[in-house]
């Protein structure tokens, strides 16, 4: 089947232009096989660009890369042969039953007779669609059309699969027990690559990619990211009003980063940062409420937004 | 191949046959526009509204008033007693022709000089005017020539025996030119032409805008054994629609077909693969129904009137001329009406197969070349 050793993913300086603009530019990414890999980046960051370049769906601008052991460009017969592929529209036929979806993308894989059967059988119960073979999709709920759908895309049993936002629009507990089943593929050692833009959703990866304007600006296991990524100690500052804080904080020195986090603020501070009571004073020169500061772990959320903010400015001074 | 190949078709089937919808919409239209076609496309004028002013009350002029009478072609809807009321049954849509005797008209007559008679048509609908003004023409000459015979056989030396040029017409393949024979054919490949063109482009942008087309293009499927896929269904209702549509003009509108079966479904294989093609075509042009509902609209319009369904290519300027080369409508329709009406074979259709032969292969393959790059 696939060519043996080596990485499942691999791309060298993969850049994609649509006319004057660069979806993805000179991506280097090294995906080891049994992983399972999370792409994590903001809307239009170039996630789903840089999938559909590994599927074979676009064709690169320039520079290169394989699946499976297959070059995207040259063999994309043999790379669609070893990949899976799902996106957020869980694209089945909704006027087709569940059985007929199933077999349709099975004969469409080719996938031997005498293997369908359990291969079926194996999906129907992964989706938890047991009974309802016979239902027409389009009458099945998101979460259930979404585990069909991953069903439909490993059913000639990928070595590497991609999903391109594959939660979006399923609720919280679908999402849960679609990672659940993530991992069951990936103890199967299939790669799996994902894309997502729930940060949340890294925690459960592997590895986590940091897309952001078609370029790729970090990558590691989630503790890696969150252990050493940051330039300096994070804090958590509760104080009113929010907006006030954070125009107030920003260019003091000592200050890294300052990010509003739901109802507070997140600080990154140096070394030689004012201390505690320090900024809550300069805060109540402004007329802003404030606790103390209290020391926090990053969480990926913290990691990224930083390294967003820092390679907007390299590009700015650049 | 074999096998991707059947699953597509399958899959098309099962889908066409849970789409109510789609039956309805594949077997009604037909039925209607070859009703309307077959009762209502005519250029037949019958009962023309027309006013008469006969200011010489003659037995002369009532006998043309009668002869006009005599035949359905005019109905006489105001005796007017005045030019004035004349103009005024014009310009009020009460009449289309009118007809002035001139006071003078039967002396004329009987010494044998020109008598003239004065006809105002309105010719707003200058197909109506023209069609009416030949009806006119005829029975006018008609009315004369019996004048003449009668004068003769009264041995009036004052009047001329009739003399010149007598037309005596022998159409051919349609011997009492009726337009339905003429008509019903072309409705079968005209109608053709609108439904499996749409249905291609739609099915395929449908895939498109559910993101099915993506899925299936992810999976080692050939680009050729998708669009056969997609295409072969619809070639054969394509040919269902060939043969109902057919069948209800011979049975119902008793269309003579005195051609080969063999040169039709020859003609309709090579015009149904146009036909895909072109769908296919206008599908790597859309990325949503509304855009292929848009296209389409706007293209077959023009490929429906510069096909010589209705209006002669011929009189067509030559621009559009050369703009009914790429039409597949244009060539089909000719051979189905050779087929129908005239009988004749390969030997004399094989520029118009030809021509069908070679635009279905081009546009296969340049929708073909074009479908992969349109998926970016």
């Amino acid at each position: 089947m696939s060519a043996s050793g080596g990485p499942a993913v691999l791309a060298e300086a993969l850049t994609k232009k649509f006319g004057d603009f660069t979806a993805v530019d000179h991506l280097d990414l090294r995906i080891e096989r049994g992983q399972v890999i999370g792409f994590l980046g903001p809307n239009g960051a170039g996630k789903s660009t840089t999938i559909r370049m590994l599927c074979g769906l676009l064709l690169p601008t320039s520079g290169r890369a394989s699946v499976a052991g297959f070059d995207v460009g040259r063999e994309p017969e043999a790379v669609r042969e070893h990949i899976g592929y799902m996106s957020q529209k869980f694209s089945l036929y909704g006027d087709l039953t569940v059985r007929e979806n199933l077999r349709f993308f099975g004969g469409i894989y080719r996938v031997r007779r005498e293997d369908f059967a359990e291969r079926m059988r194996f999906a129907i119960s992964m989706a938890g669609l047991e009974g309802r073979q016979n239902a027409l999709v389009h009458t099945l709920a998101g979460g259930w059309k979404q585990r069909l759908a991953l069903g439909c895309a490993i059913l000639h049993r990928p070595p590497v699969l991609f999903l391109d936002e594959p939660t979006s629009g399923v609720e919280p507990e679908a999402r849960r027990q679609f990672w659940d089943l993530i991992h069951d593929l990936a103890a199967e050692h299939v790669t799996i690559l994902v894309s997502t833009h729930y940060m949340d959703e890294a925690e459960y990866c592997n590895q986590v990619a940091l897309i952001d304007r078609g370029t790729l600006i970090a990558m590691g296991t989630p503790s890696e990211l969150r252990g050493h990524r940051l330039s300096g100690q994070l804090y958590e500052l509760r104080c009113s009003p929010l907006g006030g804080a954070l125009k107030a904080l920003r260019g003091v020195t000592g200050v890294v980063e300052a990010a509003i986090f739901g109802d507070r603020l997140h600080v990154v501070l140096a070394e030689n940062a004012p201390a505690g009571a320090d900024i809550r004073r300069l805060l109540s020169e402004h007329g802003i409420q404030a606790d103390l500061p209290r020391r926090i772990m990053p969480s990926l959320e913290d990691v990224f937004v930083q390294l967003v903010s820092r390679g907007a400015e390299h590009r700015v001074t650049a | 191949m074999f096998g991707r190949l059947s699953v597509m078709l399958f899959k098309e089937f099962i889908q066409l046959r849970r789409d109510r919808w789609m039956m309805f919409r594949l077997i009604v239209p037909l039925f209607i526009q070859m009703v309307v076609f077959g009762y209502a496309a005519t250029f037949t004028v019958h009962h023309v509204a027309t006013a008469v002013l006969d200011l010489d009350q003659s037995q002369a002029s009532r006998s043309l008033i009668s002869h006009f009478v005599a035949t359905s072609r005019f109905d006489i809807v105001d005796m007017a007693r005045n030019q004035r009321q004349i103009t005024r049954d014009i310009v009020h849509d009460r009449a289309v022709v009118a007809i002035v005797i001139h006071a003078g008209f039967s002396q004329d007559l009987e010494s044998g000089r020109a008598a003239p008679l004065q006809v105002i048509v309105d010719g707003t609908n200058s197909n109506t005017a023209l069609i009416a003004l030949g009806y006119l023409s005829q029975i006018t000459s008609q009315f004369s020539a019996e004048w003449a015979a009668r004068a003769i056989s009264l041995n009036v030396s004052a009047v001329r025996p009739e003399t010149g040029i007598r037309l005596e017409p022998l159409p051919w393949f349609n011997e009492g030119l009726n337009e339905r024979w003429f008509f019903i054919p072309g409705v079968i490949g005209t109608l053709t032409l609108l439904q499996v063109v749409s249905l291609t482009a739609f099915a395929v942008v449908r895939e498109r805008e559910v993101g099915t087309l993506e899925q299936i293009m992810v999976s080692p499927i050939r680009p050729f054994e998708f669009i056969l896929g997609k295409t072969v269904p619809f070639f054969l209702i394509g040919f269902g629609d060939i043969a109902l549509v057919t069948a209800f003009g011979l049975l119902w509108f008793r269309v003579p077909f005195v051609g080969d079966p063999l040169v039709m479904l020859g003609g309709s294989s090579l015009f149904l693969m146009a036909a895909v093609g072109m769908g296919l075509l206008l599908s790597t042009f859309s990325r949503t129904q509304q855009q292929a509902f848009a296209l389409n609209f706007f293209l077959l319009n023009p490929f429906f009137i510069l096909s010589g369904f209705a209006f002669p290519i011929a009189a067509m300027p030559r621009f559009l001329q050369w703009f009914t080369m790429i039409n597949p409508l244009r060539y089909f329709l000719v051979v189905i009406r050779a087929v129908f009406l005239k009988g004749v074979g390969v030997d004399v259709l094989w520029p118009q197969l030809l021509a069908l032969a070679a635009l279905a292969g081009v546009m296969l393959t340049v929708s073909v070349l074009r479908f992969r790059k349109s998926l970016e």
